[in-house]
């Protein structure tokens, strides 16, 4: 790891320490972090705590199995997850398997850019900010959406909900991070 | 390739990344994202909304063995999940859809060819060949249709659809879509309304109501 890093999160780091050195430590952090917050994210959603406790077990091992997938320059830890999490989610619910897009590969041999996945993460800071600021209502609205509750046209017909305003920040952040990244390998 | 000019709506998005989108949404929505950079941005900031409300929600304490039986379990081996390659015009998702088959046409007259992907109550995808010049048959549709550009162009009252746009017709538009001069234009498909003419027509007909 270079110097740069240590301003890295920690969640970052433990989840990048698992990708490459397949750090069992920092898997137990991620687990202390996350697995509290993954049950409590099922349970939101309707789930028994016995249920809710077996897809935390499925995405945790995820998670330490897809790894090599994660990418921070792209997603930031508890985004990654969160898809990992709903992804496991409707593939029991439904049982067949979800359609994702094609995953982008990382070239080999890309080393990673400490200031763009500091970037990243002060984007998603304020995105967090932003959340915690809002009223509960709309607060509330904010998660029924993406614990899959809202439907494409319940979404749509919500006004007055920040969902735009929210969103596009962090969408411009990551558009204006993706173009530097893409300089920078040029 | 020219750039692509219609994209997914952000609902619609956001109701993908939520995984609350019917099926065969879903298989469009992933192969459009597969084409386009601007949606896959799009899509990687709802999954960071997505993430602030995991890190965000109210913690329910797990069982204190939790931690130990999933340690123990890291070195067991596991079957990886299948990965679905693009090959030539079709992105991964689609390929998954096809089983990894090459598409089997079948003639639904005026030269168009369609093949079904997945069909049920809750929707269909399908794949349609539609030779330069030609309409796509006269159809209805009672729900939501979302249709993909994954080779040529056709263009109808809305405007021209190029490779990797996406147009999405509901019932209330009245749309006559022309393959344009070229290659033959074919597109992913997906509606999630109910083949409900199945039991109905006589078998013979139905290849031509399934449009």
């Amino acid at each position: 790891m270079s110097q740069s890093n240590i301003e890295i999160s920690e969640q970052t780091q433990w989840m990048i320490a698992v990708r490459d050195n397949r750090d069992r430590a920092a898997f137990a952090a991620l687990f202390d972090f996350f697995a509290p917050r993954l049950k409590g994210f099922m349970m939101r959603s309707g789930l028994s705590a016995h249920q809710a406790e077996e897809i935390v077990q499925d995405v945790m091992l995820t998670i330490w199995r897809k790894a090599a997938m994660f990418d921070p320059h792209r997603a930031q830890v508890s985004a990654w997850i969160y898809q990992i999490a709903r992804n496991r989610q409707i593939d029991i619910a439904r049982k067949e398997r979800r359609p994702m897009p094609e995953e982008l590969k990382e070239e080999p041999g890309t080393e990673a850019d400490a200031s763009q996945i500091l970037g990243l993460e002060q984007e998603a800071g304020r995105l967090k900010q932003a959340l915690t600021k809002l009223k509960p209502e709309q607060r509330e609205m904010i998660e029924k959406a993406y614990l899959g509750e809202l439907t494409h046209q319940e979404i749509s017909a919500q006004t007055g909900l920040p969902l735009g305003t929210i969103k596009s920040r962090i969408r411009l952040g990551l558009e204006r991070l993706r173009h530097e990244l893409k300089d920078l390998k040029q | 390739m020219s750039a692509i000019t219609h994209h997914i709506p952000d609902a619609m998005l956001a109701a993908y990344a939520a995984g609350n989108l019917p099926h065969a949404f879903a298989v469009v929505v992933a192969s459009h994202v597969s084409l386009c950079e601007q949606c896959r941005v799009a899509l990687e900031a709802h999954q960071a909304v997505g993430g602030a409300v995991l890190e965000e929600i109210a913690a329910v304490a797990v069982s204190s063995s939790l931690k130990n039986d999933i340690l123990a379990q890291l070195d067991a081996p596991f079957r990886p999940e299948p990965v679905y390659e693009r090959n030539g015009i079709y992105p991964g998702p689609v390929i998954e859809a096809l089983k990894g088959r090459a598409p089997r046409w079948k003639k639904l007259g005026m030269g168009v060819r369609q093949d079904i992907l997945t069909a049920d109550t809750n929707g269909s995808v399908r794949l349609l060949y539609i030779p330069p010049g030609q309409a796509v048959p006269d159809h209805s549709h009672s729900g939501l249709e979302l249709t993909l550009v994954l080779q040529g162009s056709f263009s109808d009252e809305t405007g021209r659809f190029g490779v990797g746009d996406l147009e999405i017709a509901d019932e209330d538009l009245e749309h006559t879509p022309i393959a344009d001069d070229g290659e033959a234009c074919i597109c992913l498909a997906a509606t999630d309304a109910r083949l409900r003419f199945r039991a109905l027509v006589p078998r013979l007909l139905q290849p031509l109501f399934q449009i």
